[in-house]
């Protein structure tokens, strides 16, 4: 029997970690803390620093700063081959040169235990697994994975999901504290995929191991975990049970990342009581202030549809059969919905929209003004972001002096030749807020940008930025080391727990 | 006359030949073609000497047949001797060559090395200069230190000269293997010693066998760096085959010896590529 412990207990706990790799900043202060038993998935787009995060807690990569506790023990430099931890590659990384058995027999046969006794000193006495107890082991999970018969089969004659599951079974044997998955489904075909989701599901039920799960597929990650931790551009967006995710997002980001969305931005006219599309909508968020500008999401299968009456008036634009039920885009109000219904209208018909108030669910809007440090460069200009930009100095600033510039989004002119514009930029995300677009552009100061904007970008484009002088607000540089610029800076919480 | 060449489209299996044959062709030209230069330079300078040296071998001066040249060798025991120091001498080569470039390569394809490019260089760098120069050069750097034993100098020598050919084949075993298997070890519980035992040597066998072929197989034959760097004592089976061919007279029996050399050396070859049969890593070259 192991030792009694409390039924909650974090068995990983990630306190203030960053990564850099040669200058650019990959994992960005994260803070996690995993219970034991949990399935947790680290989600997020390829990049976000998910990958990153997993080899620091299997001890591949040592983090910049911060620390990483295991069972409250500090674990953060030491060599992954001490760590009780055992990890599933995303290529399996199976040793080509032994057969089956002796792949899942590798980390036995390295494993000291206990015996019990001890030595005159009082330390415990360790030993190695015999070979029956080895060849046991090995035969128990070999069962667990279904592949009993294939001890002496060679790897490399094996399917991916064979290969996969025999990757699973070398890190399970060894019986690890945590078990971390690096994409193990990635190489699979949609079927085996599905299947192995569901077995893995089922087997982390059965050994009761916690598994760290990374993959950047949403479904993967609604359907398998007990957690999911929604990362991108380094930093944690949200942390939460998968339920929570989907219905409460914390931003539009995590809005969009998981499942379809219609991400809207709309206007708190009171408690319960939202504008968007021209047209007011109860709901269910409170604690805004009055008219304060916000974004909100509403799922697709939360729109009801009725050819006589509703909220709004649109046209269908198109109609596709996903099996179960039609998606349609209908453009209505200047935005174009998407909906999921069971009864199809047909394209071209008009339909009327309505959101029950529970189906729609309000966000506060990150941040509406861009800011950054910058350097007053002569009576009228200031300089940030690798460009010189005009502004209207009535505050008396001199030469030299630091000031923190600020300028609200829908402040910013994007040019569509880079020479137009001050500084060049590369538009790196867009999201369609209903009425206008959210553009972010990466200028090559490394430095992310805002714009709130009529007109459509594309990803990649290259773009000139271009502020008017009288849209620059400046004020005196605050003394403060943690002011980030962009999105990634805004401690994202969970919903409404 | 029958057309062999019409096809019949209904003839499934004519379609696919003709669909083969166009796949071997580039522009009206047959892609084995591009091997015909080389293939002549080496009927011509490999085939058939080695058919000449058959000739030779299993003729007397009188040009009948006769297996006596064969058993000239059989019957000398100081011959066979010098072949036995030989093989020594290659082994112990090969083995030193071994034992000086694993480790090197190890510590060249580890990723914490960024100059490695410099570092090959350096060590292949030696290669762009003429062998017997260096040989020559070596003899001036031994009298230098003093090495007068003929056996060290010799050794020094060979392992000098093929050093790289040891050093090329480990580096690009190493350099390409999956690093993922060598973190997969560390992760179930291997130490880095335990790593090198259990993982990177036994995965880099074929670069090892290529490497230890690469230099066994011309150091076995040599005789020109013992000519250079050694004396009388370190008369080697090369020297032997060297001496022969020096007098008219001598061809029959020095062709002989080579053949048994040849005989030995494909022997070798053979037993290594058993060593690695089925393995499908980087690095092998035979």
């Amino acid at each position: 029997m192991p030792a009694p412990r409390e039924k909650f207990d974090n068995i990983i706990e990630i306190k203030n970690v960053s990564k850099v790799f040669d200058g650019i900043t990959v994992v960005d202060n994260v803070n996690l803390a995993v219970r034991r038993g949990e399935f947790v998935t680290l989600l997020g787009p390829s990049g976000c620093g998910k990958t990153t995060l997993l080899r620091m807690i299997a001890g591949f990569e040592m983090p910049t700063s911060g620390s990483i506790f295991l069972e409250k023990q500090d674990v953060t430099t030491m060599p992954p081959h001490l760590r009780p931890i055992n990890t599933v590659f995303q290529k399996y990384a199976l040793f080509p040169h032994l057969n089956v058995f002796k792949n899942i027999a590798f980390g036995l046969k390295l494993k000291r235990i206990p015996t019990g006794e001890y030595d005159k000193k009082g330390k415990p006495i360790y030993r190695k697994f015999t070979k029956d107890e080895i060849a046991e082991k090995v035969e128990r999970v070999l069962k667990l994975v279904n592949l009993e018969a294939y001890g002496h089969r060679d790897i490399t004659g094996l399917s991916g999901g064979q290969q996969q599951r025999i990757a699973i079974a070398r890190a399970i044997v060894c019986e690890p504290k945590v078990l971390l998955l690096d994409e193990p489904l990635g190489a699979l075909d949609l079927k085996m995929r599905k299947e192995m989701q569901l077995e893995l599901a089922a087997m982390h039920k059965n050994i009761g191991i916690t598994f760290i799960f990374v993959t950047h597929d949403q479904e993967e990650a609604l359907t398998m975990s007990d957690k999911i931790v929604v990362m991108t551009d380094g930093a944690v967006q949200q942390y939460g049970t998968p339920k929570n995710i989907y219905d409460e997002p914390a931003n539009a980001f995590v809005a969009d990342f998981i499942g379809e969305s219609n991400i809207l931005s709309g206007v708190m006219k009171r408690d319960y009581l939202v504008e968007f599309c021209g047209a007011e909508f109860k709901c269910l968020d409170h604690g805004f202030g009055k008219d304060e500008r916000v974004d909100l999401v509403v799922r697709p299968e939360d729109i009801k549809l009725d050819g006589k009456k509703g909220t709004l008036k649109g046209e269908v634009v198109s109609s596709v059969f996903k099996g179960t039920y039609y998606e349609m885009e209908i453009l209505a109000a200047g935005y174009e919905f998407t909906v999921q219904n069971t009864v199809e209208f047909g394209v071209g018909s008009s339909v009327y929209l309505s959101v029950e108030p529970d189906g729609i669910h309000i966000m506060k809007k990150l941040k509406v003004v861009n800011e950054f440090d910058g350097v007053v460069t002569s009576e009228n200009t200031v300089g940030f972001c690798g460009g010189e930009f005009e502004f209207i100095n009535d505050k008396g600033f001199e030469k030299g002096d630091a000031v923190r510039v600020k300028i609200p989004f829908d402040k910013v002119e994007l040019t569509d030749d880079e020479e137009d514009g001050i500084i060049g930029a590369n538009v790196t995300q867009t999201f369609y807020k209903g009425t206008y677009y959210q553009v972010q552009v990466y200028t090559d100061n490394d430095v992310d940008f805002f714009i709130d904007t009529v007109d459509e970008w594309d990803i990649n484009d290259r773009v000139g930025i271009k502020i008017r002088p009288e849209d620059i607000e400046i004020t005196a540089a605050v003394e403060s080391s943690d002011e980030h610029d962009g999105l990634q800076a805004t401690e994202a919480e969970g919903g409404n727990d | 006359m029958t057309d062999e060449k019409t096809v019949k489209p209904n003839a499934p299996a004519q379609s696919g030949e003709v669909r083969r044959e166009k796949k071997r062709k580039i522009r009206g030209v047959k892609r084995t073609a591009f091997a015909m230069p080389y293939l002549a330079l080496s009927v011509i300078f490999v085939v058939v000497p080695l058919f000449i040296m058959l000739y030779y071998a299993f003729t007397d001066l009188d040009g009948g047949f006769t297996l006596d040249n064969f058993a000239h060798f059989f019957s000398r025991p100081n011959i066979m001797a010098v072949m036995g120091k030989s093989f020594l001498v290659a082994l112990l080569t090969t083995v030193v060559c071994f034992l000086l470039a694993y480790p090197l390569a190890l510590a060249l394809s580890s990723t914490a090395l960024n100059k490695k490019f410099i570092l090959v260089m350096l060590f292949i760098m030696p290669m762009w200069i003429n062998s017997l120069l260096r040989t020559y050069a070596m003899k001036i750097v031994l009298h230098i230190l003093s090495v007068s034993n003929a056996w060290t100098a010799v050794t020094v020598g060979l392992v000098y000269d093929f050093f790289p050919f040891m050093l090329l084949p480990l580096y690009s075993a190493l350099s390409g293997m999956d690093k993922s298997l060598i973190e997969a070890s560390q992760d179930l519980g291997a130490s880095p010693v335990k790593t090198l035992f259990k993982v990177k040597l036994p995965l880099s066998l074929p670069g090892i066998v290529s490497g230890v072929l690469m230099v066994f197989m011309p150091t076995v034959s040599t005789f020109a760096i013992s000519d250079i760097l050694g004396d009388t004592s370190t008369y080697l089976f090369g020297n032997v085959i060297d001496q022969w061919f020096r007098n008219s007279g001598g061809w029959h029996i020095g062709s002989a010896y080579s053949f048994i050399l040849l005989a030995l050396i494909a022997v070798t070859v053979v037993i290594a590529n058993k060593l690695t049969k089925g393995k499908k890593e980087v690095g092998g070259v035979l």
